[in-house]
């Protein structure tokens, strides 16, 4: 019985930490007032790149550093688009996740069978052979660890910090920002790149942690699913865990039922992440005030000086 | 010296004709880039992907098999898109579309055609606007983001047609296969040309188009869809309930997907499959992009783009390379399209430095 809890818990953890990590990078670029919806297809890419790094080299060390590079370099199209461009973020977004996900499947094609060495788990001699605990605090992999990491340290840059408040100012009203003189394209580069880079650690993760292979279009809408938690956190770092956790539980759990032979077809069961998601939307969205008080003002509108 | 965008105060007319030539001219290249990339003649390859299609036998009746649910699409997509509802779930109403057509086709096959055929298109479009309804519901009654909706109901629509093939549905002469029976001669969409694939589908395209480009531009309706989209204050000073066009702009997106499903399942593919759609929702969205949300423009977007897929299809034969180039043709041809539309609203100046420097 404490076996099997072990397990469920550890599974959860490897269904949810994707999802942190992808929505945590997407949260940033949002407080600056950029909504870049090409999240699925950055993974997408991100996730390939990692896998072909690391049955290359061996390494996942490697495999995830290239993750993250190419993350950062799918998001630099959008960026140079939306940006400097001026194009319409929706669109280039699309674009983004459309490109992201042929180009993926291309690279792929020589990579469809192989199999790389998951990401191991850390083991700590003593704590990680506590019965339950031990597996599930101490026994995870690193990319666990850095994604609660990783939000605390967005939490601590975003709200206690003179950048994290220029950021956030940029994304509220990037007129005001500009008058004062803060540099606005410059400070929504940064955080498209880094929202590039968190979707390629989510992307690695799909890769060499959560999956040992690759197939074509692998993240089956997860990005999409860490834009709607950014809306369900009401862009709050700390909310983002507990949304990610509610639906990686929600993902393992309909592998699960599945597993016990419960006589719901799987289709049915496999629907259940999405439906969640535009039920959660909906709980969270039909609150408009709660929305316009915590959305960034300036979210998904182009920016351009004048002058 | 530095490059830099000035506001024209004015849309070009000029770059919103010359931005989707240009868009292309610059995929191609890139396209050519690529196939160097992946070790293939470049001249051979773009050869083979644009040109080759339309000559082969056939090629002109496959690219408007292709181009046709591409079209219908398309415009529904192009007037939500003007009224800044961002339906991208075409796909799911597309694939709703075809199961609830396909299904009246199933249950009558022995229907003369003239009653049946019809009755297959209605039911095809009311499953597709129920589909996009569904997302004008939880916009406008709970504002829930619609691009996110119409998505995740995408994923929901693509799950109930597997189970209805693998399950309530499947053919038991199928030998198993996830699929339903053939549709019966009464239920088929049919061809238009001997010897061809080209279905009615085409006639259903061209005459939406130009419904599409009357409600646009001759309609009240249309005029309201585009104040709604160019100036929201504006359309609510007016009158203009918002609500009531964000329902009209999706049932219009999700009945003309509807229809497409349809004719597709019962004409091309004669059953129900797992796999019903290269990804033509998404597609169309280009091609809304590209035909400039203008009805007629997608017609002349959805050939080109309805090419790609013929393309791909003749590169995976010939060149053995994966049919993933067809979503990077895709991809880079927006994103080009993006790109270029800057200088509709904008003009590239080349200043140096120091004047700027001064000036501050």
């Amino acid at each position: 019985m404490d076996f099997q809890y072990t397990s469920f818990l550890l599974s959860v953890v490897v269904a949810s930490t994707p999802l942190l990590l992808a929505a945590a990078g997407e949260l940033v670029a949002e407080r600056a007032g950029v909504l870049n919806l090409g999240v699925e297809g950055m993974m997408l890419v991100s996730a390939i790149i990692a896998f072909a790094v690391a049955v290359t080299t061996g390494s996942s060390t490697l495999g995830i550093l290239a993750g993250v590079a190419a993350g950062v370099l799918t998001s630099l199209i959008f960026a140079v688009l939306t940006l400097s461009f001026l194009s319409n973020q929706v669109a280039t977004g699309l674009a983004l996740t459309i490109f992201g996900t042929g180009l993926s499947a291309l690279i792929g094609k020589a990579y469809v069978g192989m199999v790389v060495k998951r990401l191991p788990q850390i083991h700590i001699p003593g704590l990680s052979d506590i019965p339950f605990f031990g597996p599930v605090f101490f026994g995870q992999d690193v990319l666990v660890y850095l994604s609660f990491a990783l939000v605390c340290a967005i939490y601590w840059f975003l709200f206690k910090t003179h950048a994290g408040l220029v950021l956030r100012a940029v994304g509220d009203s990037h007129d005001a920002a500009h008058a004062i003189g803060f540099p606005v394209i410059k400070i929504r580069y940064l955080a498209v790149m880094f929202g590039g880079g968190m979707a390629g650690l989510a992307g690695a993760y799909m890769a060499i942690a959560y999956n040992t292979s690759w197939s074509e279009g692998m993240t089956a809408g997860r990005g999409w699913i860490a834009l709607a938690l950014v809306v369900f956190a009401t862009w709050r770092p700390f909310w983002l865990v507990v949304g990610a956790y509610l639906f990686g539980s929600i993902m393992y759990l309909s592998l699960y039922i599945q597993g016990f032979g419960v006589h719901i077809p799987s289709q049915f069961i496999s629907a259940l992440p999405y439906a969640s998601t535009v039920v959660v939307l909906v709980a969270i969205s039909r609150d408009r005030k709660r929305i316009r008080l915590n959305a960034p003002a300036s979210l998904g509108k182009t920016f351009h000086a004048a002058g | 010296m530095q490059l830099k965008l000035e506001p024209r105060g004015f849309q070009s007319k000029f770059w919103s004709y010359a931005s989707p030539v240009l868009a292309i001219a610059l995929t191609i290249a890139t396209m050519a880039v690529i196939f160097l990339v992946l070790g293939k003649d470049p001249v051979i390859s773009l050869y083979t992907f644009l040109i080759e299609p339309l000559v082969a036998e056939n090629g002109a009746t496959e690219l408007l098999v292709k181009a046709s649910p591409l079209i219908l699409m398309g415009v529904g997509i192009s007037l939500a898109y003007r009224a800044n509802v961002w339906d991208i779930g075409a796909e799911g109403e597309f694939t709703i579309g075809a199961l609830f057509g396909g299904g009246i086709g199933l249950a009558f096959p022995d229907l003369p055609f003239a009653l049946l055929f019809p009755l297959m298109l209605i039911a095809g479009m009311i499953g597709g606007m129920l589909w996009a309804m569904l997302v004008a519901l939880l916009r406008t009654q709970f504002n829930a983001n619609e691009i996110l909706t119409s998505l995740m109901l995408t994923y929901i629509a693509q799950l109930i047609l597997i189970y209805m093939v693998t399950g309530p549905w499947r053919d038991p002469q199928g030998f198993g296969f996830p699929q339903t029976a053939m549709f019966s001669a009464n239920a088929t969409n049919p061809t238009i040309i001997e010897g061809t694939r080209l279905h009615l589908g085409i006639f259903f395209a061209l005459a939406a188009a130009a419904a599409g480009w009357l409600l646009l531009t001759r309609s009240l309706l249309g005029f309201q869809l585009r104040v709604q989209g160019f100036a929201p204050r504006a359309a609510r000073f007016a009158g203009y309930k918002e609500t009531r066009l964000v329902w009209t702009a999706l049932a219009l997106t999700g009945g003309l997907a509807g229809i497409a499903g349809t004719l597709e399942v019962s004409g091309p593919i004669g059953q129900l499959t797992p796999q019903i759609s290269p990804g033509y929702g998404y597609t169309a969205i280009i091609v809304a992009f590209l035909g400039r949300l203008h009805p007629i423009g997608v017609v002349f977007a959805a050939l080109l783009l309805g090419l790609s897929y013929l393309g791909g299809e003749a590169a995976q034969i010939e060149l053995a390379l994966p049919s993933a180039v067809t979503g990077i043709f895709q991809g880079v041809l927006l994103f080009y399209l993006l790109g270029c539309d800057t200088l509709i609203l904008y003009r590239l100046r080349l200043r140096s430095s120091r004047p700027a420097a001064l000036r501050a």
